[in-house]
């Protein structure tokens, strides 16, 4: 099925660049933190009246 | 007039599905202006350009998708027919980028009308209120005389898959807060029907196979969440291919139907130790972890059989394993990096450890909004992702040549081909998932039935006389 193997392949060729390594727990967790910290402020203003204004009709 | 010579069906590899996907995106204005403003003003201002474009605020783009405001002022994108899981979670993302790509000009509008403000785009299913809405799957499997009944026997398994492809969510109750597997789970109220606003089915039984009614019909899967990492879309759809894979070969399934799908679903939702059991229609409990491995092991037994091994096979089934193995031993760490419930459920612990708050907090929904914001920018999610902290499926460069190109193995290629040179001809035209047609008094309507072929003479001849040479 020509269609599998030349999505396969392109697969295949993608994989390498696109996907990190697993990182280690302690990486991940400076990470998040970092990540975490340059968030935190925004987050912090104005939770409640964010969340609360977003309504909408339920949909399917 | 319909044109009559339509090709006869392709043969086609047992093995071979068409996937699509549609995605309603929750719809946010943040603003600081007192007078109320409507989700459905603020869709009208997103949806200008789209409009400008096509005439119409429900569109296919050149890419075979479409593109419309659905019921409560959601817009909503239904991925065109991919017929690999990699085409459609390419598509799915580039669908994120084609909204998120309106805010600007929508934003743009409001301040021109007065209004200042944030347009956010959620991939979720449920706004502050508890309204839901959904994202829904669909499979093309053979057409059979005893459809509820086959359909019957996926039950079991879309109840407790949430397990692994959940999206996560905080769940807040009179009695407090705690972390769920699914935030679709308790909007659900039948197992089928052919229903969908009034009373949500978890499969909707409704018959329009958008393709030869005599060969096909079109699984229509409405219990799935949103979901945001690439990992996990293909775990879920990918699983539930496997499944119907051996359900449409004829393949006994393990014999776990449940006694009463609805509270078994709420139940294995709010159980993240994943040891609730479920009551079975012929007697007896089991987890959700038990009937998730049953069906695992159901799939691996016919390996090399029914199931040609690939890659990408083996792939899902690693993943679903570490999934249910993470549940079952609850060590949300073997899955952190692919599974959107895991993903989430820690940065919610850590960003809660920082504030030393209680789960209930509003900054914890904040943050789950955030999670959700298919910003790439702003959301959260996509920082986490370029920060290298969630697994990638597709690349960029997929997605990216997804927002404008269909796939080239299904219909999706006629109808992308047909979107991009009658708009560029400057001409009036109307299509859908089945019928292309340029308006005016001596054209057909070309009908395309299969959406397996890719190819149909009866479309270049028409694609010709729109581009001279």
């Amino acid at each position: 099925m020509p269609q599998q193997s030349v999505n396969q392949d392109s697969y295949d060729d993608d994989l390498p660049e696109e996907v990190p390594p697993p990182a280690a727990p302690a990486a991940s967790t400076d990470a998040l933190d970092a990540l975490l910290d340059e968030i935190d402020g925004n987050l912090q203003v104005n939770a409640e009246q964010f969340v609360r204004s977003f309504v909408q009709k339920g949909g399917q | 007039m319909i044109s009559a010579e339509v090709p006869p069906p392709l043969e086609v590899d047992p093995a071979r599905r068409i996937f699509g996907l549609e995605t309603e995106f929750g719809l946010h204005l943040d603003t600081p202006a007192t007078r109320p403003i409507t989700p459905e003003e603020v869709a009208g201002h997103l949806f200008h350009s789209v409009v400008q474009w096509g005439r119409s605020s429900n569109v296919f783009l050149t890419n075979g998708s479409r593109l419309y405001i659905d019921v409560g002022a959601h817009p909503e994108y239904a991925t065109a027919e991919a017929d690999t899981l990699t085409d459609l979670i390419a598509l799915d993302k580039a669908g994120e980028r084609i909204v998120q790509g309106l805010v600007a000009g929508g934003e743009e509008r409001l301040r021109a009308a007065g209004i200042e403000g944030t347009i956010h785009l959620y991939k979720n299913n449920t706004d502050s209120a508890g309204n839901s809405y959904g994202c829904h799957e669909n499979y093309l499997v053979r057409r059979r005389a005893d459809y509820k009944t086959f359909a019957a026997d996926l039950l079991p398994f879309l109840v407790t898959r949430q397990i692994v492809t959940g999206a996560g969510c905080i769940t807040r109750t009179p009695q407090g807060a705690h972390f769920s597997f699914s935030p679709r789970a308790d909007h659900m109220w039948e197992g089928m029907s052919s229903a969908t606003t009034r009373s949500r089915p978890m499969i909707n039984t409704r018959d329009e196979p958008h393709a030869n009614a005599e060969l096909y019909r079109r699984m229509h899967v409405i219990v799935g969440d949103s979901t945001m990492a690439e990992p996990t879309a293909l775990l879920k759809m990918g699983s539930t291919d496997l499944v119907l894979r051996l359900m449409e070969a004829r393949v006994q399934m393990p014999g776990l139907a449940l006694a009463r799908e609805m509270q078994a679903i709420r139940d294995v939702a709010h159980d993240l130790t994943g040891t609730a059991t479920v009551e079975l229609a012929e007697g007896g409990r089991a987890t959700a972890v038990e009937i998730q491995q049953a069906y695992l092991d159901l799939v691996r037994s016919h390996l090399g059989g029914i199931i040609a091994v690939t890659e990408e096979v083996e792939q899902i089934l690693d993943l679903w394993s570490r999934g249910i193995e993470a549940v079952r031993t609850r060590n949300f760490a073997l899955v952190e990096t692919e599974l959107d419930w895991a993903i989430k459920h820690k940065i919610i612990t850590r960003y809660r450890q920082r504030l030393e708050c209680r789960l209930d907090d509003p900054r914890l929904a904040r943050l789950e909004l955030a999670f959700h914001d298919v910003s790439p920018e702003h959301g959260l999610f996509y920082r986490l992702q370029s920060q290298g902290l969630v697994r990638r499926i597709v690349s960029d460069e997929a997605i990216e040549k997804a927002m404008t190109t269909a796939p080239t193995t299904t219909r999706a290629h006629l109808r992308g081909r047909f979107v991009k040179a009658a708009s560029e001809a400057g001409r009036d035209y109307t299509v859908d998932w089945v019928h292309l047609k340029v308006t005016g008094e001596e054209s057909r309507t070309i009908l395309l039935k299969d959406p397996f072929r890719s190819e149909d003479e009866r479309v270049d001849d028409l694609l010709s006389s729109l581009n001279p040479a």
